[in-house]
């Protein structure tokens, strides 16, 4: 009962605060509600015993990402961009389509969850010292990819810096 | 018990609202938010069916997600602050300049 209340209210949460982040004219207000649905994102980690995302996604995307975000938007002027309009001109096109997308995956689940083998979940418990878990298949069976993508990182770093730099 | 199929739902519901905002606004500062959003979404969907089969292998794959998500996020920040200093201007139209 407690696990039914927890997901749907963060369920509710995180759908509202991202309808929030397309439809609001101020960068800013976008970047808060941004930062609420990441939020109720780390709620329903937590209610799938996923532990240490919860953790990652509190730390890494509402603390680091978010910061980068407010950051680049203190940096560039916003009164400008207020007074513009904010939805592009085949707006209802590109509405239509996503819309369309959205019906077509909702469809697929809807009809085919009866043929998808999505009954009873695993007990809780085989997934129980998660962070413990997580560290010994990361370290293990994925190396390379985590190697990967700390290459991925360097790369990005320099990226980053080379952008933003006075003059490319 | 709440069945797998609203995580999906969920999931499927979050990542349309991100791909409306990414092709009907005109900031590019939201359109890179709503990517955000999009990535979120596919991480619900890993954890979910981790819990179905009790593994922690989507646990992994949300993890690289996410640092996915954080290098896209330095890489496009930094363009679009090369954009602003070429044209002072944060519409996403406006980035025409590979266009003839």
């Amino acid at each position: 009962m407690l696990d039914q209340i927890v997901f749907y209210f963060f369920a509710v949460l995180a759908v509202i605060s991202a309808v929030m982040v397309v439809t609001r004219r101020n960068v800013v207000q976008s970047a808060i509600f941004l930062i609420t649905a990441l939020l109720a994102t780390a709620g329903i980690f937590l209610q799938l015993h996923a532990e240490f995302l919860f953790i990652v996604q509190v730390i890494l995307y509402a603390g680091g990402i978010m910061v980068l975000f407010v950051f680049v938007i203190m940096l560039v002027s916003l009164d400008v961009s207020l007074n513009q309009v904010q939805f592009n001109r085949q707006w209802w096109l590109g509405l239509l389509l996503a819309l369309v997308l959205g019906a077509q995956l909702t469809i697929a689940v809807a009809v085919g969850r009866a043929g998808l083998p999505l009954g009873e979940p695993a007990p809780a418990k085989m997934l129980e010292p998660s962070t413990q878990l997580v560290g010994r298949v990361l370290f293990s069976e994925y190396v390379l990819p985590f190697e990967i993508a700390s290459i991925l990182l360097l790369v990005a770093m320099i990226g980053a810096v080379v952008m933003a730099k006075k003059k490319i | 018990m709440i069945p797998t199929s609203h995580y999906l739902f969920l999931s499927l519901g979050l990542f349309t609202i991100g791909v409306i905002g990414v092709v009907t606004r005109r900031n590019v500062i939201v359109i890179l938010m709503s990517i955000e959003l999009m990535l979120n979404a596919v991480n619900i969907n890993l954890v979910a069916f981790s819990r179905l089969v009790g593994s922690v292998e989507g646990h992994v794959f949300a993890i690289f997600i996410i640092t996915d998500a954080a290098a896209e996020a330095a890489v496009g920040l930094g363009i679009i602050i090369a954009f602003f200093r070429n044209r002072e201007t944060l519409l996403g139209d406006e980035m025409d300049l590979l266009k003839w």
